[in-house]
C-alpha cells in the first residue's frame, strides 16, 4: 500500500510502521469477513457486528459507513481523501456527526473493503464508529489550542483510542460505550452526558489527574453522569477505565436491549454501590500491569509534534482595521472565533450550518476547500466540532481577514457558532430506519426563520437540538430548546423541550407541553425567543432568563392560539 | 463438537456429563456448576480429573472458593455476542491465579479466538460445521495489540507492540 507522506501538520498523532500495518491487517480481516459472510460461513446474525465494528450500518435506503476522525483531529490530506471518496463512491457530500465522525450515507457493501483499502492510505479507518464496543472517544473541539485549557486532552484521548482498540476483554460489551474528555475548566464535549465523562486537571504541584463521571447519557432515559472519582492519578488512568468496563462487562444488563447502556447500571445499583464495586476492582487492577508510565504519555505526546507558531501580538493593527471597515467580518469574528493560548493566533469554526442548509453537511468541493484553507492558515489541521461545524484551530489574528473573505465567497462564513442557527440535528426519517420523524426539513426551516445574522446575534447563546426519535441521536434532551420527533397515528409531530445544558451545568431539559406539528415548532421557536427578549435582563442567556421567569410565559405564548 | 487448540482441531480427552446421567469414574468429566454444588460429597475421593461448566452469569468469585477441584473451567457464551466470559476467564486467571484449562463453549466464532486467548482461555469448542481453516487463520490476521493481556504478560509499558503468534 502506498501511503502519502504526511504533510505539515499542527497536532496530528503521526502513524509509524506498526500503526499502518495494524490498520492494514484489519482491512483485510475485514475483507475475509465479507468472503465469509458471502460464503455463508458466517450467518447474517455473525457478521452484523463485525460490519459494525468496521463502521458499517444498515439504514433505511443504503449502507451506511461511518469513519472515526478520533477525538475530531484530522489533516488536509485526509480531509481532501474524504472529499474523494464522497465523490467515488457517494453522491459528492460527506456529513459529520456529534462524534466528531464522517458518516456517507450511499454506500455499497461491495465497495466497502475498496473504501477502507484508500482510508488507509491515509492512516484512516472506521474501526469502532458502530457495535457495542467502546466507540471513537470524544473531546474539545478547541483541543491543544484553547486558552482556558488546563491539560492536552488530545494525548489522553489517543491513549484511549490505542487502548480500546480490539481489546479482547471489552469488545463484546452489553451495549455501545461513549467516552468524552475535557482538559479545560469550561466543558465544550458534553462530559456528563457520556457513559464515562472524564475531566483532565492539574494539582496544586503541577501533576495530571483524572475525574470521571460514570452513567451519563441521552436516549429514552437520560441521565447525568454521576461523580465516581474526583481525583485519579495520571499513572492509573487506564487502570481505572479497566475497572470500570469490567464491572460494566460482568454486571451491566443483557436481557433488554433499552436497559443495557451503564446508566441503567449505575442507576440500579445506586452511585454509592457502584462506585464501591469499581473501587474494588481498581485495587486489585492497579499496580505494574496496567500503570501508564511517564515515559508512555511523552512518547505519545511527542507523536503529536506541535505548530511552529510565531511570536506574535494579540489583535494587530490589520486585524483591527479589518474589524473596523468590515462589519460583517467584525460580527464573525465575535461569533466565530475564539482565543488562542499563542498570542497572536485564534481558533475559527467554519459554520456547516447555513440558513436553511442541512446541519453538518458537507460537499466534496466544500471539503476540498476547506483543505486548501487549513493548509495555508491553519498548519494543515482541523477539527471537527460534536457540533457537527469544522474548526482551523490556529489562525494568525492578521490572516483571519483572508481566510473569512475565501470562506464567505464560498457560503462557509455562515456567522452563527452556537447561536440559534448552530442546530444539531440526527439524521432522522431521511435517512434512518429507527426515527418517528424528520428532523433536517425541520433544521431547515428554523435556521431559514433566523437566517438574518444580526438577529441571531441579538438572541445570543441558544442551542437548538432535534432528534427524529427518542433515542435521542440529536441531543434534544441538552438542547436550550430541545425537539424530539415522535409519530401520532402515522404524522410527524414535535415535542418541544426548554431548559436543557450540556456544560458544567449539565441539565436535562423539560417538556413545555403537547407536541405540535412541523410548521407549529417552527413559529413557537419565534414565540420562545420573543418571550425572551421580551422578558430577559442585561446579559442573561436564554437558560438564565428561563430559569428566572419559569415555564409559564413561554408555555402561554407558545399555546395559546391553541 | 470439535474442539480447538492452538489453532487447530484436537482429540477432546473430556466428556461432558448432562445433570442426571452417571458421571464416569474412570475418565475426565465436566459437570455443571449447579451440580457440582448439590452433589459436591459425591466427587470426594474421585481420582479421575473434573471439569465444571458455568453459565455466562456465574462470575469467577462464585466458582473461586472451589477452584482448586476443578482441573477445566468450561464458560457458557449462550450468544457470542454475549462477553461476559472474557471477564470470567481474565479474573479467574489474574485475581484467583487459575491455571487449569480454560474452555469456551456454546456459540463462539473464529473472530472472537484472539480475543479469547488473550484473556485467558486455551481451548474453544466450536461448531459442528466449522471451517477449521477459519480459526488457524484468526491467530495470523492481527499481529499488533495495543494493550497487556494474558497470553503476552508485560506490563502496559508501550501501548502498542507486536503480537508473539
Amino acid at each position: 500500500m502506498n501511503h502519502i507522506a504526511p504533510g505539515r501538520n499542527a497536532g496530528v498523532y503521526s502513524y509509524d510502521d506498526i500503526d499502518r500495518r495494524f490498520v492494514a491487517e484489519r482491512v483485510e480481516q475485514f475483507r475475509a469477513q465479507v468472503e465469509r459472510r458471502l460464503s455463508g460461513e458466517l450467518t447474517e446474525d455473525e457478521f452484523k457486528p463485525l460490519r459494525l465494528m468496521n463502521g458499517l450500518y444498515l439504514q433505511l435506503h443504503a449502507y451506511m459507513l461511518r469513519i472515526a476522525v478520533p477525538y475530531g483531529v484530522l489533516t488536509a490530506q485526509q480531509l481532501r481523501k474524504l472529499a474523494e471518496i464522497g465523490r467515488k463512491y457517494d453522491k459528492g457530500y460527506g456529513h459529520f456527526t456529534t462524534r466528531q465522525n464522517l458518516q456517507f450515507n450511499w454506500i455499497k457493501l461491495e465497495d466497502t473493503p475498496a473504501i477502507l483499502h484508500e482510508l488507509a492510505e491515509v492512516d484512516m479507518h472506521a474501526l469502532q464508529t458502530s457495535g457495542n464496543c467502546v466507540r471513537n472517544v470524544t473531546t474539545d473541539q478547541f483541543v491543544g489550542a484553547a486558552r482556558d485549557e488546563v491539560v492536552d486532552g488530545r494525548v489522553y484521548a489517543e491513549i484511549l483510542r490505542q487502548w480500546t482498540t480490539l481489546h479482547p476483554e471489552f469488545t463484546f460489551l452489553p451495549r455501545k460505550f461513549k467516552i468524552a474528555i475535557m482538559g479545560s475548566d469550561a466543558d465544550r464535549a458534553a462530559i456528563r452526558v457520556h457513559d464515562v465523562g472524564v475531566f483532565a486537571k492539574r494539582n496544586e504541584r503541577g501533576e495530571v489527574g483524572f475525574t470521571f463521571y460514570v452513567g451519563g447519557g441521552l436516549g429514552r432515559s437520560p441521565f447525568i453522569g454521576k461523580l465516581v472519582r474526583d481525583w485519579v492519578p495520571e499513572e492509573d488512568f487506564v487502570a481505572y477505565l479497566e475497572a470500570i468496563l469490567r464491572v460494566y462487562n460482568q454486571y451491566g444488563r443483557r436481557d433488554n436491549i433499552y436497559k443495557a447502556r451503564i446508566k441503567i447500571l449505575v442507576h440500579e445499583l445506586g452511585q454509592e454501590k457502584f462506585t464501591q464495586e469499581v473501587e474494588e476492582e481498581f485495587a486489585r487492577l492497579r499496580g505494574p500491569k496496567y500503570r501508564l508510565a511517564p515515559e508512555v504519555v511523552d512518547e505519545i505526546r511527542r507523536r503529536f509534534g506541535g505548530p511552529a507558531y510565531e511570536t506574535l501580538t494579540d489583535e494587530p493593527e490589520s486585524f483591527q482595521a479589518a474589524k473596523a471597515a468590515n462589519p460583517d467580518f467584525a460580527r464573525w469574528v465575535a461569533v466565530n472565533v475564539l482565543a488562542h493560548k499563542v498570542p497572536g493566533y485564534a481558533a475559527a469554526t467554519i459554520s456547516l450550518k447555513p440558513a436553511g442548509g442541512i446541519p453538518g453537511d458537507a460537499t466534496s468541493e466544500q471539503m476540498e476547500l476547506i483543505a486548501d484553507l487549513a493548509d495555508a492558515h491553519s498548519f494543515g489541521e482541523l477539527r471537527v466540532s460534536h457540533a457537527q461545524n469544522l474548526v482551523l484551530a490556529h489562525v494568525r489574528q492578521d490572516e483571519l481577514f483572508t481566510l473569512w473573505t475565501a470562506l464567505e465567497a464560498n457560503g462557509l462564513g455562515t456567522p452563527n457558532a452556537g447561536l440559534i442557527g448552530d442546530i444539531i440535528a440526527c439524521p432522522g426519517l431521511d435517512y434512518c430506519a429507527l426515527a418517528n420523524a424528520r428532523s433536517i426539513p425541520l433544521a431547515q426551516a428554523i435556521s431559514a426563520r433566523f437566517a438574518d445574522p444580526a438577529r441571531q446575534q441579538t438572541i445570543g447563546e441558544l442551542g437548538i437540538k432535534i432528534s427524529g426519535c427518542i433515542n435521542a441521536c440529536g441531543h434534544h434532551h441538552v438542547g436550550a430548546i430541545g425537539i424530539l420527533g415522535v409519530d401520532k397515528k402515522g404524522e410527524e409531530f414535535y415535542q418541544i423541550t426548554v431548559g436543557g445544558d450540556p456544560t458544567l451545568t449539565t441539565a436535562i431539559g423539560d417538556i413545555l407541553g403537547p407536541a405540535v406539528t412541523a410548521d407549529e415548532t417552527v413559529d413557537a421557536i419565534e414565540a420562545i425567543v420573543e418571550v425572551y427578549l421580551s422578558n430577559r435582563h442585561d446579559g442573561e442567556r436564554f437558560i438564565d432568563t428561563l430559569k428566572r421567569v419559569g415555564h409559564g410565559p413561554f408555555k402561554e405564548r407558545v399555546y395559546a392560539a391553541h | 463438537m470439535p474442539l480447538i487448540k492452538d489453532g487447530r482441531i484436537v482429540e477432546d480427552d473430556w466428556v461432558a456429563v448432562a445433570d442426571g446421567e452417571p458421571v464416569p469414574a474412570d475418565r475426565p468429566a465436566i459437570v455443571t456448576f449447579e451440580r457440582w454444588q448439590a452433589e459436591r460429597a459425591s466427587f470426594d475421593g474421585r481420582n479421575a480429573a473434573l471439569g465444571v461448566r458455568v453459565k455466562s452469569g456465574t462470575l469467577a468469585p462464585a466458582i473461586a472458593p472451589d477452584l482448586d477441584r476443578f482441573a477445566l473451567v468450561a464458560i457458557e457464551f449462550p450468544k457470542f455476542r454475549d462477553g461476559r466470559g472474557f471477564s470470567t476467564a481474565r479474573e479467574l486467571r489474574e485475581r484467583f491465579g487459575y491455571q487449569g484449562e480454560i474452555r469456551a463453549v456454546g456459540h463462539v466464532i473464529p473472530d472472537q479466538y484472539r480475543f479469547l486467548l488473550r484473556t485467558g482461555f486455551t481451548s474453544a469448542e466450536a461448531p459442528e460445521n466449522t471451517n477449521p481453516e477459519s480459526w488457524a487463520h484468526a491467530l495470523t490476521e492481527i499481529t499488533v495489540a495495543f494493550q497487556p493481556s494474558l497470553d503476552d504478560p508485560q506490563p502496559l509499558s508501550l501501548l502498542r507492540r507486536r503480537l508473539g503468534s
